[in-house]
């Protein structure tokens, strides 16, 4: 806890009678068919949680098997399977899922709204993922194993692993993955109807928050691109199930298709993730700076505009294939342009910190190292946008070293900052700094550890996808599997420190962070009926600071 | 001509301002997005505008997904225009039954029109008859497709030719199953009582669908039997 003045309240505080529990009584909550926003989205943080258990494991095996440049851990055919459903359970049931549920539990409670519009659906949505997600770890136990063509599931390669057989690992993944789609296009439908109706009077849009608009974009995303996959993956299924020859070169199909399709969603989606993160450290700067965010208004813009730039850069994960050399400049003029919102964001961040007196509690230290790591991450995919690198580099462990940059060093930090800085709005109480710093520095550590010297290997020709490799680079190799070894030890601290948080933490009140925001009027933990009455926003958001420095006039009708 | 600085606008909304005026741009831009996007708590109750803007935006999703299927067809013919048919298939043909049934399908979304104006005006008995006459329509229009698909002279496996006609025609023909269960549903409700006290949201939503599934009709019509 740190000493703050005490800004104004942004609406009228709203105290838990002695009497009245929060939204989270009984665990058995958890396995009903509930409407409460705030339960679907505690149902799947905490089930994408254990799934990422699972995902890290098995990466684990994966860097245990990079230890030697010796096959001496695993089976190669094993092998295959571990880095397909590491990516898939990584992607499809931990951080899409878990975003999901933040934006379920935070949204409603950032525009000050009761409920989503359609917590029907939105119940509905999880069980479906919930039954995805069991049947994509419930594929291990088939005769022919998980699926093993790797997360992007190329034809011909992940139709000749499972041909005709209906019980096959592939087609089970793709059921899954249909699934997880079906669940989150509900998902979308529910929040972008929700912030375009449910926001309290004077929540403009201009006054939303940056996760709100980081998640009105993420889900616009979903509902254009999705489909998409969707379709990619029936079509998929159909060749492999029932013999038809879309993504078959022998009968006129063509598998460069399933590859466009597949990358048309595949690339917006890694927005989808990001998008939400921006917004959390969008949250947690200003609140531990004690400053206005920087450029609110170009943010949220920078924000929204990405869901344009991303619709027109696919082709970049297809530069080394037989790609028409128009094409590949296009693409790569067009990937230039995403640096530029990314840039405005991480220039606003650093403005916010500009001479500000830092409080770096547990939140603040993840949001500033998930920053700096979405730098290097950053730069190193402005490198990857230029085709004569991505051709050099391609298929090497330094594109692998990129996309955990970030994937595992922006977005998990930026989960664990959320979970950090809202736990009180779940629980009720603090996670204890201690623990949450003894995480920090051993995630912090352990991340660089593992994906640092996976852009060394792959600049010295580290082929991804292969189980053994040349013993000159074993060094690195070490290296990073000792780092991911402390990743994997990373987690028990925190999940320590949640659990005893959960029941013995130091209670939180309201506001603990003296944060604006909506959701901080609210008693924590939320209880079921959130907003008595339906609040009126008077502010800007991110009010930080000397009260008569605002960003813009507070009487302004827009 | 240039308005003087100094003008009062009696109204909020400027309705000759650009959203992209180069001078404060960033104050511009907000202001025109505003407008589509109201805030208030009026709206936390209006269940018709939420139903029909989230299945709106549903159906966009739709769109997309109908898109790729038809786009992987056009894609895939163009790319083998020469051996698209193999030796001895003619294809799906013009014939009259065919006409006659997509003509029914086609017709059928006046008769969803007349159904739901039948309904705004409180008309429930006649709502309920020309329901029943559009779900009728859309099972005939059902009925004629599977004795065309009996005598079509390719079948499923009848490499992409069959492939992309089954799938895609199948995809529509789903939907308009889709369609009917729908309005089966509709039908049933409106025997409840009470049940138009919110508005028929659901009604419209269903009669937005059925047009949707005739517009793609229309589209694979144009592409399957007519190109």
């Amino acid at each position: 806890m740190t000493s703050i003045t005490p800004l104004e309240p942004l609406g009228p505080s709203r105290e838990l009678l002695p009497t009245e529990p929060g939204f989270f009584t009984h665990w058995q909550q958890l396995l009903t068919f509930n409407r409460d926003h705030k339960i679907v989205g505690l149902q799947y943080m905490l089930s994408s949680f254990v799934f990422f258990l699972i995902g890290g494991l098995l990466a684990m095996l994966i860097r245990a098997e990079l230890l030697t440049p010796e096959l001496n851990v695993v089976t190669r055919q094993f092998y295959n399977t571990l880095f397909t459903m590491h990516g898939s359970i990584m992607i499809f049931l931990w951080t899409i899922p878990f975003l999901v549920g933040m934006t379920n539990f935070l949204l409603p409670l950032m525009i000050g709204a009761r409920d989503v519009t359609f917590p029907t659906l939105n119940a509905l949505s999880f069980w479906v993922f919930f039954t995805g997600a069991i049947l994509m770890l419930v594929s291990f136990f088939t005769p022919s194993g998980a699926a093993d063509s790797g997360w992007w599931s190329y034809p011909p390669l992940s139709v000749q692993s499972g041909f005709g057989n209906l019980f096959s690992g592939e087609s089970i993944w793709l059921l899954s993955v249909l699934l997880g789609g079906i669940a989150s296009i509900m998902g979308a439908v529910n929040f972008v109807s929700t912030i375009v109706w449910m926001r309290a009077p004077g929540m403009t849009l201009f006054r939303m928050p940056i996760f709100v608009w980081a998640a009105l974009t993420a889900q616009t995303m979903q509902l254009i691109f999705l489909p998409v996959l969707t379709a990619d993956l029936i079509l998929l299924y159909f060749d492999l199930n029932f013999g038809t020859p879309f993504f078959n070169v022998a009968d006129g199909g063509d598998p460069v298709l399933y590859q466009h399709f597949f990358w048309f969603y595949s690339h917006p989606v890694v927005y989808v993730w990001i998008l939400p993160v921006f917004g959390v450290f969008s949250e947690i700067i200003p609140a531990f700076t004690r400053n206005p965010l920087f450029g609110y208004r170009t943010v949220a813009l920078a924000t929204a505009s990405f869901a344009v730039i991303t619709g027109f850069v696919w082709v970049h994960h297809m530069f080394a294939g037989d790609t028409p050399g128009w094409m590949r400049l296009l693409f790569m003029a067009t990937t230039g342009l995403v640096a530029i919102p990314s840039g405005i964001k991480i220039f606003a961040w650093t403005a916010t910190i500009w001479k500000s007196k830092l409080h770096l509690d547990t939140a603040m230290l993840f949001a500033v190292g998930g920053v700096v790591m979405f730098l290097l991450a950053g730069i190193t995919g402005v490198m990857l946008s230029a085709v004569p690198v991505d051709l050099h580099v391609n298929n090497t462990h330094f594109v692998v070293g990129h996309f955990h940059y970030v994937v595992n060093n922006t977005i998990v930090m930026g989960l664990y900052a959320a979970i950090y800085f809202w736990f009180p709005k779940v629980t009720g109480r603090l996670m204890a700094e201690g623990w949450g710093k003894v995480h920090f520095a051993f995630m912090f550590i352990g991340s660089t550890l593992t994906f640092f010297p996976m852009h060394i290997l792959g600049l010295q020709g580290m082929v991804r996808r292969i189980s053994s490799y040349q013993p000159d680079l074993q060094e690195w190799n070490v290296v990073s599997s000792l780092g991911a070894f402390l990743l994997g030890v990373s987690v028990l601290p925190f999940i320590v420190n949640a659990i005893v948080s959960w029941k013995h933490g130091v209670v939180a009140g309201n506001n603990p962070w003296q944060a604006t925001g909506l959701e901080w009027t609210l008693p924590s933990p939320v209880p079921k009926e959130t907003f008595e009455a339906t609040p009126t926003v008077l502010q800007p958001p991110y009010n930080y600071g000397d009260p008569n420095v605002v960003l813009f006039d507070p009487s302004d009708p827009y | 001509m240039a308005t003087p600085l100094t003008q009062k606008h009696p109204s909020r909304f400027y309705t000759d301002e650009s959203p992209v005026g180069l001078n404060r741009w960033h104050r511009h831009l907000p202001r025109w997005l505003g407008r589509f996007f109201p805030t208030g708590g009026g709206l936390q109750t209006d269940h018709e505008g939420q139903g029909l803007f989230g299945f709106g935006i549903f159906l966009g999703s739709e769109t997309m997904l109908f898109g790729t299927l038809i786009l992987t067809y056009v894609i895939l013919r163009i790319a083998n225009a020469e051996d698209w048919f193999p030796a001895g298939v003619l294809g799906p043909q013009r014939t009259p039954a065919v006409i006659l049934h997509s003509i029914v399908l086609i017709s059928s979304s006046f008769v969803i029109f007349a159904a739901e104006r039948a309904l705004g005006r409180g008309n429930v008995k006649w709502f309920r008859i020309l329901l029943v006459i559009t779900a009728l329509m859309g099972a005939f229009f059902l009925v004629g497709e599977v004795q065309e698909w009996n005598t079509l002279d390719f079948g499923f496996h009848t490499g992409l030719i069959g492939a992309t006609f089954y799938l895609v025609t199948g995809t529509h023909g789903l939907h308009v199953i889709v369609g009917i269960t729908l309005m089966m549903i509709m039908l049933w409700r409106s025997f409840r009582p009470g049940n138009y006290d919110k508005g028929h949201f659901g009604v419209t939503a269903v009669s937005i669908f059925w047009h949707f599934v005739d517009v793609i009709w229309i589209l694979l019509f144009t592409l399957f039997y007519i190109w």
